[in-house]
């Protein structure tokens, strides 16, 4: 089984210089390719050469972003402590835990979205290709651009299919073609069947998994590197949500997906690793497990994980 | 068994039957009835009185009535000069008060922090759109009028004073509307804007502006067809009680005396001769039949640019 040291992030003295990144491609591919193979059971991705590879010494995946320390405040009452966790390239990481614990809120924290509620405060780095995104210098819409968001509830604009895909793209002032880009993106959400011959009807005219669906297409339109996903599928049916999952494991090919979800099931059938996070005393969240998805369900290091993946509480 | 059975139906049916008259019920539904009434019926003689009395003078001046001068002889009065007056009024009101109005409103919605300060601000604007107009007229004495005079454009009792005072006069009721219409756009719409990396900027003018559109629209014009029926701010404003003269240059467009079609509906109101019981009646129905238009004119806005969500 698995053998992996479970740490919640690799050291930064891990990572190696980028230079030394190139020659170790190849390298990095394979012992990247068998840690997947053996940690998950998928077959092994793609790493992308000009996204920074970092040849971890237990030859995981490289990590894209990493949260050090993270705790999050609003007002006074911290919502979630002391976090540090990592979120590896072309993987799915799931944050599961029972309601209240702050999974949300973490989440919306790597893409900056608590900027928008006032009285919030970040403690702690959240690094994303080593830069701290809650510098000061950092522009939050230029990291939501890159980070992008689907929401729980299917959210699309009032607008016609094709502008929903189209407002990312306008947004940055896209030049190219913009229908093939469209088409391309719902083509990659698995909905271009469905909407090809009605791109002018409202997005709202759908039905609740194809909104989500057209909500990821709208995602990915703007060629974000990661997708956040806060429990996409939670207000779908089974049928939906075993499209989103599918299209998930599609996605990740191209894309770094991080998804909160309440669905145990979910967590285990889609995701390549897990984060368990609970609440402490007070209402805090924390993480209580992280690592490999198949040795969270399967050999959990924690009582605690042990009780709430096999359905004891939460 | 069967005998039990029996026994259950008869219980059952026994419920069943016992329909009675739901007397406070029924009450109650009538008491809603007759309030409806009421207030139809209120308006229907109201209507219907100044209908009798008016229809007949303007069914025999005809567009006489429209284009004549404010006069003292009643054969000859009639409200051109307050169709101008009115009309100028409203576009002044239109372009004062609408945009500083729905700017005002963007602001304390999408882009004021949640303070102290700014809730205090918001709860005195609301406070503001309670104040008796008659004040408001007051405040145009004091500050337009004065500073027109000052200014040398005439007495300073011009439509320019009348205008600037009846776009004060709703700029708290444009405002509280438009900020209403905003609240009211669902904050998914935001997320989902901002989470594609859009700026503050962008988000509001391409998303929560236009799905606020028709609510802002419809509460801008009924703020306008408020400021058709005011009368005593513009009485205090310089609005001339009686009749003039008016010249045809510009200047005199707006740096002469002006009247309104409410004020001429006071002043006919208030003289001796019985004939202007009728000419009032007149007048009452033209600016009834604006205000209809402009409350129409809302409602085919809204109903335009509504969108479902």
């Amino acid at each position: 089984m698995v053998t992996d040291a479970d740490p919640q992030f690799d050291p930064p003295e891990d990572s190696t210089t980028d230079a030394a990144a190139g020659e170790l491609v190849n390298q990095t591919l394979t012992a990247a390719e068998l840690a997947q193979d053996q940690s998950s059971g998928r077959s092994p991705v793609g790493l992308h050469v000009a996204r920074a590879p970092e040849a971890g010494a237990n030859a995981e995946a490289p990590s894209i972003v990493r949260l050090e320390g993270v705790s999050f405040y609003y007002g006074s009452f911290r919502a979630v402590k002391d976090i540090s966790i990592d979120v590896r390239a072309h993987q799915i990481t799931a944050l599961i835990g029972p309601s209240g614990c702050g999974k949300s809120t973490l989440l919306r924290t790597i893409n900056r979205m608590n900027d928008l509620i006032p009285g919030t405060r970040v403690e702690g780095r959240i690094r994303y290709h080593e830069e701290d995104l809650y510098a000061p210098y950092v522009d939050p819409v230029e990291v939501r651009r890159r980070i992008g968001m689907v929401f729980q509830k299917a959210n699309p604009f009032p607008k016609s299919i094709y502008d929903n895909v189209a407002f990312g793209p306008r947004l940055n002032g896209f030049k190219g073609d913009l229908d093939g880009l469209v088409e391309s993106s719902l083509e990659r959400a698995a909905l271009w069947g469905d909407v090809k011959d009605k791109l002018k009807t409202s997005g709202l005219s759908l039905s609740g998994g194809q909104q989500q669906r057209l909500c990821i297409a709208r995602a990915i339109a703007t060629e974000p590197e990661v997708i956040l996903m806060d429990e996409p599928c939670s207000a779908l049916d089974p049928r939906s949500t075993l499209q989103i999952e599918e299209l998930m494991a599609e996605l990740k090919e191209k894309y770094t997906i991080v998804i909160v979800t309440h669905n145990m099931q979910q967590a285990a059938r889609a995701s390549d690793r897990t984060v368990f996070m609970n609440m402490a005393e007070d209402r805090a969240g924390y993480v209580v497990e992280a690592g490999p998805t198949v040795g969270i369900f399967t050999d959990p290091r924690n009582q605690m994980t042990e009780d709430y993946v096999s359905g004891r509480f939460g | 068994m069967s005998n039990s059975q029996a026994i259950t139906v008869g219980v059952v049916q026994g419920s069943l039957r016992r329909r009675r008259v739901d007397v406070a019920g029924t009450v109650f539904a009538a008491a809603l009835l007759l309030s409806l009434l009421f207030t139809l019926a209120v308006l229907a003689i109201l209507v219907g009185d100044q209908m009798t009395r008016g229809l007949p003078v303007l069914a025999e001046r005809g567009t006489d009535f429209f284009s004549a001068s404010l006069s003292s002889r009643p054969a000859q009065a009639g409200i051109a000069q307050g169709l101008i007056g009115t009309a100028m009024l409203t576009a002044m009101v239109a372009l004062l008060a609408f945009p500083i109005g729905i700017l005002t409103a963007i602001y304390l919605e999408e882009y004021a922090p949640n303070t102290g300060l700014t809730r205090f601000i918001a709860i005195n604007i609301r406070n503001l759109a309670g104040v008796p107009s008659v004040v408001y007229g007051l405040l145009g004495l004091a500050v337009f009028v004065a500073l027109f005079r000052a200014l040398g454009v005439g007495t300073g009792r011009n439509i320019l004073s009348g205008g600037l005072t009846l776009a004060v006069l709703v700029l708290p009721l444009v405002i509280i509307t438009s900020a209403e219409a905003i609240r009211a756009v669902p904050n998914t719409i935001r997320e989902a804007g901002y989470g594609i990396g859009a700026s503050r900027w962008q988000v509001v003018r391409q998303l929560v502006l236009p799905s606020a559109v028709p609510g802002i629209l419809t509460g801008t014009v009924l703020a306008l067809a408020r400021a058709l029926g005011e009368t005593a701010p513009l009485i205090l404003a310089g609005a001339v009680l009686g009749s003039f003269s008016t010249g045809g240059s510009l200047g005199d467009l707006f740096g002469g005396p002006y009247t309104a079609l409410p004020v001429i509906v006071y002043d006919w109101a208030r003289k001796p001769q019985e004939e202007f019981r009728a000419l009032t009646s007149a007048a009452i129905l033209v600016l009834l039949a604006v205000t209809i238009i402009a409350n129409g004119f809302a409602i085919f806005l809204r109903n335009r640019y509504d969108r479902r969500w």
